[in-house]
């Protein structure tokens, strides 16, 4: 007779209750805490411990700086005719596909009517994750319709900068968008409609030197690196190593060339308050 | 004549005559077989003449004896007088400003300056302005607009200076705000490149109405250098690079993004400056005469209508 009655059996683990860790933690680049994923989205991507601005794509931008609904995507289906047919490595027209599969655009910016704070705007986002935000003929295009459709209907224009700067692979087609955006700029301004450039973490080259610095109000995030060239060219130009900080927020800031350093949380209510006071009377 | 032109002109009608041929070819398919091939040999050899001529053209861009802009102020223009400064900070040798005449009537003239020996290149910056030669090119330009004077400006420069205090003093700053201004002057501006146009730095004085370039000058959003050790990692491809960019003045008419080529003489404008000025004195003197022409709101509008058009894309 058997000392149990039960005979054991295998012990299963059913496929549901395996426990997945793979992305629900993040390392933050400046204090190197781990963070629980849940915490950074509850806390707008900024690190809960030091207050490091993760980057963002664009339609997390969009979700903090716009009221919730009534938001209308336009000009979506720009799309890169490759100019020059460029080819280094790679060819540009299959980074091109690439990009858009990994990110889900047709090309570095998004533009969107909304509201905030219940007052109609046009925001036009760039998307970083698209070939680093470069500035081809398509941002130029969409981000002057922006301007164009801010001139016509007299709403206030927000563009949030996030690229290295002019697109290299459409040659010097890219560097004429920065004429063309800056055109555009002149006239939103004869409009007197009023222009917030909300500089973040990267803001370089040809964008920096065109749109992102002619703001009636030029906001950045706090750290983000804001230039015009970048910290490798200078150190091999000037053969010395950048002082701490330099090229950051908070130096613009104290060189005069920014407005105002913002949080991320405080971002939304600023430019509200802005437009507030630059509302057409 | 460029050689390298007369060798592509060559290389088309060799093409032409291979396609008539297979028109003649019928159905021998081995006829058509052995035409393909010299075809594509064709193709091959027309690649390599455009990565020659690119870089080629770079090098005579960058020629050390090529003239800069303070000879064609004194072969092209009257009574120069140099205006320094931008009332905030200081003085920058890399971009000269003045009042002239060109065939007796008063204008404007602006441009980068390259020095010709050691102690003047370094004097020049290389021709790589700081902030403040952008905000004095900005300040004369409104001065021009004030007294309705047209302005011309002449563009050699490796880039805007990439600098420690130029970042400090806001370079980027100082371009960007040039870009919208010009936009909007009620004066005409014709922009000559003589040589380098380097990116965002040649651009600052290149908002104009009129965009010529030299034969053998080159305009980029980069160096081919730059752009080799960036998208190859390796900066012995520039070669490669200068044609991939399509800098050179044919190259920029054909994407329209300039209006107009000036003709050089002999080996580049270094062989004979003089001739080099009198093509250039020419194509000022005709552009300058249509946009007289015009009055300032019909100048700024064709002037936006222009840039607003630079820029093809797909829309589905």
């Amino acid at each position: 007779m058997a000392w149990f009655k039960r005979t054991s059996t295998d012990v299963e683990a059913s496929d549901e209750k395996r426990v997945k860790t793979e992305g629900l933690w993040e390392k933050c680049e400046n204090c190197r805490q781990i963070i629980w994923k849940k915490d950074l989205d509850a806390n707008f991507n900024v690190c809960p411990k030091c207050d490091q601005h993760f980057r963002i794509d664009a339609d997390t931008r969009i979700s903090i700086l716009l009221d919730e609904g009534e938001a209308e995507v336009f000009d979506e289906r720009l799309r890169s005719t490759d100019p020059l047919h460029f080819t280094d490595t790679k060819r540009y027209a299959d980074r091109l596909r690439a990009a858009t599969k990994s990110t889900g655009r047709q090309d570095a910016i998004v533009n969107v009517q909304g509201k905030m704070d219940g007052k109609p705007v046009v925001l036009s986002v760039m998307e970083y994750a698209f070939i680093g935000g470069s500035m081809g003929a398509v941002v130029g295009e969409v981000i002057t319709r922006a301007i164009e459709r801010g001139i016509k209907k007299k709403l206030p224009v927000i563009v949030v900068s996030a690229s290295g700067g002019a697109r290299m692979m459409e040659g010097a087609v890219s560097l004429m968008q920065m004429a063309k955006i800056s055109a555009a700029l002149a006239r939103l301004d004869e409009a007197g409609v009023p222009y917030i450039s909300v500089l973040t973490d990267p803001t370089t080259g040809g964008v920096t030197a065109s749109y992102a610095m002619l703001g009636d109000l030029n906001i950045a995030e706090p750290g983000a690196l804001i230039g015009f060239a970048g910290p490798r060219v200078i150190e091999q130009t000037i053969r010395q190593k950048l002082p701490e900080g330099f090229q950051r927020s908070e130096f613009l800031l104290q060189k005069g060339f920014l407005d105002a350093v913002v949080h991320r949380k405080e971002m939304k209510s600023y430019i509200s308050r802005a437009l507030d006071f630059m509302r057409v009377q | 004549m460029d050689p390298s032109i007369k060798a592509q002109q060559n290389l088309e009608s060799l093409e032409k005559q291979i396609e008539r041929l297979k028109g003649f070819a019928g159905g021998n398919q081995d006829a058509i077989d052995q035409l393909q091939g010299l075809l594509e040999k064709v193709e091959a050899i027309r690649g390599q003449i455009s990565v020659m001529s690119a870089w080629k053209r770079t090098e005579l861009a960058r020629h050390p004896q090529r003239p800069y802009t303070l000879e064609y102020i004194e072969k092209i223009f009257t009574h120069w007088s140099e205006i320094h400064g931008d009332r905030a900070y200081g003085d920058d040798p890399a971009i000269l400003c003045g009042m002239a005449r060109f065939l007796g009537e008063d204008v404007m003239v602006i441009g980068h300056q390259k020095g010709k020996d050691t102690k003047m290149k370094v004097y020049r910056n290389f021709g790589m302005p700081n902030p403040e030669g952008y905000r004095k090119a900005l300040r004369t330009m409104k001065l021009a607009e004030k007294f309705k004077r047209p302005i011309f400006t002449f563009v050699d420069t490796p880039g805007a200076y990439p600098g420690l205090g130029a970042e400090e003093r806001g370079q980027a700053e100082a371009i960007a705000r040039n870009l919208r201004e010009m936009a909007r002057l009620r004066v005409p501006i014709v922009t000559t490149i003589t040589g380098e146009g380097g990116s965002g730095g040649a651009l600052a004085i290149a908002v104009a109405d009129r965009v010529l370039m030299m034969e053998n000058s080159v305009y980029s959003v980069i160096s081919p250098e730059g752009c080799a050790s960036i998208m190859w990692r390796d900066a012995t491809k520039k070669e490669v690079a200068a044609q991939a960019l399509k800098i050179t003045a044919p190259e920029m008419k054909e994407l329209g993004l300039i209006d107009d080529i000036i003709p050089e003489p002999g080996d580049g404008a270094h062989s004979d400056p003089d001739t080099a000025a009198e093509n250039v004195a020419e194509a000022l003197a005709r552009h300058l005469h249509d946009l007289k022409s015009k009055s300032a709101e019909q100048l700024v509008d064709e002037r936006y209508t222009k840039f607003r058009n630079m820029g093809q894309f797909f829309t589905e």
